[in-house]
């Protein structure tokens, strides 16, 4: 069986794909990817579709060791990737042979990385998925040392000897959104746009912000409503959460504005302490 | 009713009832549009998740329909039994001014149409819960919840999925399967069937 054998995990090491869009009405939420463009392109490095499953990381930490011949890439934050300990590079196609180690190092900046494997990870998927979704518990359980994790055939050419330039992880984040559908519960709009800092409370539920607290114009609950990825939702204690793919199909505290689309691969990135502007546009 | 802005991708619309909201899901899901890809029902509110055009069609299909006859749909018909041993029976029934019986009898007698979902997969918010037993979440909740509790909270019941923590007030448990993430269809309970328990 082509596998590839769970060595270390570092923080949290999950698969993930792109994820099981559609099930919200029955209260599943899509989950997949945080960093979405990131898998994408490690794929296309590592000769899959788009969508194939890799594994996502938090603050690098990976290592693993291939039973058999296979590509792979390392993508999100620029990272130290070495192969039996030797230099390989992130962002580039990887050849690993049967028996070979690959280990992820610990980005600089950022906070997610993305290892796509020529094949793909084929566990069985779960409502057409096979991402694991941390606040429903579907899919498969978070990777761990000893795992072998099984691959799919290989079906494409990797990418040649192209040069892929890694996205910047920046410290302060100007992130367009657009108000609505509940900015009328703020008294002042304006408050979003203020420099908010990530706490370490965030995860793939939401992205939890500290700063001024917005007031709002009406206390209390609104009946149950659908939630979306990128909505910023504003509790009573007026420190907004910017929900994110594993986030709760639907809530009661207001969403005031929904983060632009382009903007939430950025945000996955966004370790705690990073400085984010949330900027109607 | 009146549509909300939510993002690039959605928007919402704002209901003046549960009845209305539940009309305008049901008649969108049977208009069938191609390219809605979420449609996510609320207690008041429609979420349609699709590109810009195909909002566009749904907020035409909606403007032009008469939502006092939406369509009927094929709801799926699930009865659930349960056993009514739930911790907050007495309480229910003290709340209430009635016997354990008659809280049971009440409950088992009405027809529930699931109206939205949320909390957990396949967690479904019915409405259809007799007046009496109407009444409100307990003060401090539950840390622990087990799978396939029975409760009631406000203008809904529900059965809770699998444990959680949880403020309903419980009435009793089934042994029901409500979601497995390997069945077809995932979860027992979808927006607009129908349900009613019996007790065993």
């Amino acid at each position: 069986m082509r596998a590839l054998e769970v060595l270390t995990t570092g923080a949290l090491a999950l698969v993930q794909d792109l994820g099981r869009p559609g099930y919200a009405h029955l209260g599943v939420p899509p989950s997949g990817a945080l960093d979405a463009g990131a898998l994408r392109l490690a794929n296309r490095l590592a000769g899959n579709p788009e969508g194939a499953a890799g594994i996502e990381t938090v603050l690098g930490g990976l290592s693993v060791r291939a039973t058999a011949s296979c590509t792979v890439a390392v993508t999100g934050p620029v990272v130290a990737v070495t192969v039996d300990g030797r230099d390989a590079g992130s962002h580039a196609a990887v050849a690993l042979r049967a028996g070979q180690t690959l280990t992820i190092g610990t980005p600089a900046r950022g906070l997610r990385c993305y290892l796509a494997v020529s094949g793909g990870i084929d566990i069985p998927p779960e409502l057409g998925s096979r991402s694991r979704d941390v606040l429903s518990g579907i899919g498969p359980e978070p990777l761990a040392p000893g795992t072998k994790v099984p691959l799919g055939p290989v079906t494409g050419v990797p990418a040649g000897a192209d040069v892929v330039v890694a996205p910047p992880s920046p410290d302060r984040l100007i992130v367009p959104v657009t108000l609505g559908p509940r900015e009328d519960w703020l008294a002042d709009a304006a408050g979003l746009d203020v420099w908010w800092t990530v706490t370490a409370e965030s995860n793939r539920v939401g992205l939890r912000l500290d700063g001024p607290p917005l007031r709002r114009e009406r206390t209390g609950e609104l009946p149950s409503e659908g939630v979306l990825t990128g909505a910023v939702q504003v509790p009573p204690n007026g420190l907004p959460v910017v929900f994110l793919a594993d986030h709760p199909t639907t809530g009661g505290y207001p969403v005031v504005a929904v983060v632009r689309r382009a903007s939430l691969d950025a945000l996955a990135q966004a370790r705690p302490g990073t400085q984010v502007r949330l900027h109607p546009s | 009713m009146r549509w909300r802005r939510y993002g690039e991708q959605a928007a919402l619309l704002d209901c003046d009832s549960l009845d209305q909201m539940s009309a305008a899901r049901a008649t969108v899901e049977a208009a069938a549009i191609p390219g809605v890809i979420e449609l996510v029902p609320g207690a008041r509110s429609l979420l349609v998740v699709a590109e810009p055009p195909v909002l566009d069609r749904v907020r035409a299909l909606l403007d032009g329909a008469d939502l006092a006859h939406p369509p009927l749909g094929s709801p799926r018909e699930v009865t659930l039994d349960v056993q009514y041993d739930g911790e907050d029976l007495t309480m229910v029934a003290r709340d209430a001014g009635l016997s354990e019986k008659d809280v049971v009898g009440l409950h088992t007698g009405a027809v529930y149409t699931v109206a939205f979902t949320g909390f957990a997969p396949g967690f479904g918010y019915l409405t259809g819960l007799p007046a009496a037993l109407r009444q409100p979440r307990l003060e401090s909740p539950r840390t622990r919840v087990p799978a396939g509790a029975v409760g009631v909270a406000g203008e809904f019941t529900g059965v809770y999925p699998r444990e959680s923590p949880g403020g309903w007030r419980l009435l009793g448990h089934t042994s029901a399967t409500l979601f497995d993430p390997a069945a077809d269809p995932p979860a027992l309970f979808a927006p607009g069937d129908r349900v009613r328990f019996r007790s065993v």
